[in-house]
């Protein structure tokens, strides 16, 4: 009897597809390329705001414009996706114990939605109207 | 009373016959506490006699009779028919060559497994009359779900990394180079990082987090591979912070 291994190869490009849990990892991944892109814009609006009044306006005015906002919550929403995904797996990665006690990763979840909060309300309040 | 039947299209491959593997579908009356495992079973003692697959406990613990069900990893034993529809797919693990039917080739994972050292590496040779060596039950807790890993290799079979990259040494060997690192009794830790801290090891993992969502004993690689990963990180700052001292 002779040993003849079959091999299957898998899908090099659409692997991705083939499970949705491969696509959320695939969403989870994508949505740093929109927050990197609108980081870039924010980068490209201060050095707008350098240049002077009238450059600054007509950054504004491009930004402004429905593809402008039309990216803006694109953006929104992966940022909220990505968040969403990173407070869901820091359990996995940073198992806390208190006093020889597991502490629940719910908890855990939840400081890291209540940090978020918290920040977003201060850096509100501090700059936002 | 209706007799229950289910139609089971299973993947069959015949080294000595057959170029590729192909579909068999077999129709089995079953009753409602059966599992996959007790269809199976059926096709062998009753239909086909010719039907290779590895199992053996029936009760989620020996870990041999993992295979993708309906195009999920699962055990065999721990898949009630109940729970599918009338068809139901059954192929051999992902990721692994076929040697016959629902048979995979395991070499890579043994390999990988092997070079992690998968046991605890003592300080110094102990002898029996020394008696046991001693643990808390917090000690215990640090490492005790990653002791449940049953080499089941479904986590393997769903990893597309895995699938990606032949060199990774993938979840369960990972998991449990944690489990042993994460043992008081253990100073094997340096002597592990070379396998588990290279690029094969932890960095190829991107946490897709599937190995976790299939394990069938809550084992969680997904989080073993991340700790392991921030241990490692640490320990590289740790080098030029403190370079005297040794992991």
């Amino acid at each position: 009897m002779s040993r003849r291994p079959y091999i299957r190869e898998p899908s090099k490009g659409g692997w991705w597809l083939e499970q949705p849990r491969y696509i959320r990892y695939m969403m989870r991944e994508i949505s740093a390329l929109f927050i990197g892109i609108y980081v870039l814009v924010l980068i490209v609006g201060l050095f707008q705001l350098s240049r002077g009044e009238a450059a600054y306006e007509e950054f504004l005015a491009t930004v402004e414009g429905p593809p402008g906002r039309v990216f803006a919550v694109l953006a929104m929403l992966f940022a909220i996706y990505h968040t969403y995904t990173w407070f869901q797996v820091t359990p996995k990665a940073m198992p806390l114990t208190l006093g020889g006690k597991p502490v629940p990763g719910s908890f855990i979840v939840a400081a890291h939605w209540f940090g978020l909060v918290l920040v977003s309300a201060a850096l509100w309040l501090l700059v936002g109207s | 009373m209706n007799q229950r039947v289910i139609k089971l299209e299973i993947l069959r491959y015949d080294p000595e016959q057959d170029d590729a593997p192909h579909f068999q579908t077999y129709t089995v009356p079953y009753q409602e506490d059966w599992v996959v495992l007790d269809a199976i079973n059926y096709v062998k003692d009753e239909l086909d006699r010719t039907l290779s697959y590895r199992w053996s406990c029936h009760m989620a613990v020996c870990g041999s009779c993992g295979m993708v069900v309906n195009g999920e990893p699962a055990l065999a034993c721990h898949a009630f028919l109940r729970d599918y529809p009338e068809k139901i797919r059954i192929e051999p693990l992902q990721n692994f060559p076929i040697e016959r039917d629902l048979v995979i080739v395991m070499d890579d994972f043994m390999d990988k497994l092997g070079s992690v050292k998968p046991y605890v590496v003592a300080k110094e040779e102990r002898d029996v009359d020394d008696g046991e060596h001693l643990q808390t039950p917090l000690e215990l807790a640090r490492f005790k779900q990653y002791t449940d890993c049953i080499n089941c290799l479904l986590c393997y079979s769903a990893c597309p990394q895995y699938a990606l990259t032949d060199s990774f040494v993938g979840p369960a060997a990972l998991a449990l180079a944690h489990r042993y690192n994460l043992d008081s009794r253990d100073t094997g830790r340096s002597a592990r990082e070379d396998v588990v801290s290279s690029n094969a090891g932890i960095w190829e993992c991107s946490f897709v987090g599937a190995c976790s969502e299939v394990c069938p004993k809550s084992v969680d690689p997904a989080a073993a591979i991340q700790q392991t990963k921030i241990a490692s990180t640490v320990d590289y700052f740790m080098k030029f912070l403190k370079p005297w001292k040794r992991i």
